[in-house]
């Protein structure tokens, strides 16, 4: 069900205004921006839910909210420069304002996966969006079974929340493993693509839920992958991405098969959109 | 031989193998260890033996003038290093180093090859176990080299 907050509800094309609190730049072309709203206070949100970011003067963007549940009082958004309104964003400084519209979308289903083994794997970026579902399954670890997060980026230089995924693997109650596609021999982890560590970590596929979120070709190996390993396909949940304008399923902008990536996603159960992952021109 | 044959039994490879066909590879099989940075293999010389990994992680890489080797693939516990020890002229393709500490149990491949000759139902057996890795790896060699992480 997607989650219209109250700010939402009561204009969902007016922006809020917001702050930067808070910048870390996180590799050469991503930042992580701590924004906090003007006035009041935020809205609520879900893991996996994400929010229409304007710079003034320049555009809009759909951004997944990346918070770690230290940001009770704003949002945190981690931002790729690949264009000029992604440029423009990950270019504000401590102070500078920008509108907010949201939080929109489904969310990472962290509240049904309880009581089972919980797999999530994120190629790149996609990690960001994971994050807030990661705190989640932390904070109530005893609520899951097995817990494995497996990342795959393309360097050892790209590898995102470097020290929070150190942390992580730190804890001895869940597996964490890091995998990139290219590498010297002075990296000493894993060398290959995300779905090649599926089966190094230890899960039960009959009772397993997978989040999965990263570039689509990224996600469709992983998939299959996950049901190569036994995972039922409406067990796998995606994050998908399409271009977004109005969010709030009106404009038909994040078209994708008969379903809207901003109102039925983005993260959307494998079962129903498989057959329009392979599809042409969708 | 007995203690091999158990940990063949046990590794992922042969996982519901027939217990006769077990017996025959055993029969072709050694124990190894590989200190940090040893190499099980390079580029170039003849792939008369593959390994059963046991523990550890054993690196692919090709060598490349005035870098550091390329890595092209890491390979751990319950996997198998080598296949050119099926193919004419059984040479390596790559090196492969062991990053840390590795057991594996190697595997002759003229013993093996002659035995696969000789016992058909043998030599099919490993070429269903082989088949699907290998497709596997190509697959995951074709997401590799597509860069899908770079910007489009
Ligand atoms: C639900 C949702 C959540 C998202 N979450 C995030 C997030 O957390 N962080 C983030 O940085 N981005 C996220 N994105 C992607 C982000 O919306 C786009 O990168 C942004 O719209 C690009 O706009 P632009 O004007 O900067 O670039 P454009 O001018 O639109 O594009 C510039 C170039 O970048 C390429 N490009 C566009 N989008 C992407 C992309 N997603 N990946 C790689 N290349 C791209 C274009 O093909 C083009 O070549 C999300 C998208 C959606 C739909
Ligand atoms: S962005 Fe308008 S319908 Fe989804």
């Amino acid at each position: 069900m997607p989650l219209l907050t109250a700010a939402a509800q009561i204009d969902p094309f007016v922006p809020q205004l917001y702050k930067v609190a808070h910048v870390r730049r996180e590799l050469s072309d991503v930042v992580t921006l701590e924004i906090k709203p003007s006035q009041g206070s935020r809205p609520s949100y879900a893991p996996g839910q994400f929010n229409m970011l304007y710079a003034f003067g320049i555009g809009e963007i759909a951004i997944s909210i990346s918070g770690d549940g230290t940001d009770s009082t704003g949002f945190v958004h981690t931002v790729r420069d690949v264009g000029a309104v992604s440029r423009a964003i990950a270019a504000l400084d401590i102070g500078a304002t920008l509108g907010v519209r949201g939080p929109f979308g489904t969310e990472w289903p962290v509240t049904a996966a309880e009581g089972s083994d919980i797999l999530i794997i994120a190629g790149g970026l996609g990690l960001a969006p994971l994050r807030p579902a990661i705190t989640h399954v932390l904070a109530n670890r005893a609520r899951y079974g097995r817990v494995a997060i497996l990342f795959g980026c393309r360097h050892p230089e790209d590898i995102l929340f470097h020290d929070q995924l150190a942390a992580w693997r730190g804890r001895l109650d869940i597996a964490v493993e890091v995998t990139v596609d290219h590498a010297d021999s002075n990296w000493h982890g894993h060398v290959g693509v995300v779905p090649a560590l599926i089966p190094r970590v230890s899960f039960s596929p009959h009772d397993t839920v997978a989040l999965v979120c990263g570039p689509e070709i990224m996600m469709r190996f992983t998939a299959n992958a996950l049901r190569d390993a036994g995972v039922a396909s409406n067990q796998i949940y995606l994050s998908m991405e399409r271009n977004m304008k109005c969010a709030i399923g009106l404009c038909g902008h994040c078209q994708f098969g008969p379903t809207f990536v901003c109102k039925d996603g983005p993260v959307m159960r494998f079962d129903r959109i498989e057959r329009l992952l392979t599809l042409r021109e969708i | 031989m007995a203690g091999l044959e158990h940990i063949l039994r046990e590794h992922a490879f042969f996982a519901a193998c027939p217990e006769d066909q077990i017996a025959l590879v055993a029969g072709c099989a050694r124990n190894h260890r590989f200190d940090p940075g040893q190499y099980l293999f390079r580029e170039g010389d003849p792939a008369n033996e593959f390994f059963l990994i046991r523990h550890g992680k054993v690196a692919l890489e090709i060598a490349a003038p005035a870098q550091s080797p390329i890595v092209i693939s890491t390979l751990g516990e319950g996997e198998i290093v080598g296949a050119s020890w099926l193919l004419p002229p059984y040479r390596w393709t790559s090196d492969a180093r062991a990053v840390e500490l590795v057991r594996a149990v190697g595997i002759d491949a003229a013993c093996l090859r002659g035995k696969c000759e000789a016992d058909h139902h043998l030599g099919y057996e490993m070429m269903k176990r082989f088949a699907p890795i290998l497709v596997k790896r190509l697959n995951a060699t074709r997401l590799q080299i597509l860069n899908v992480y770079g910007k489009r």
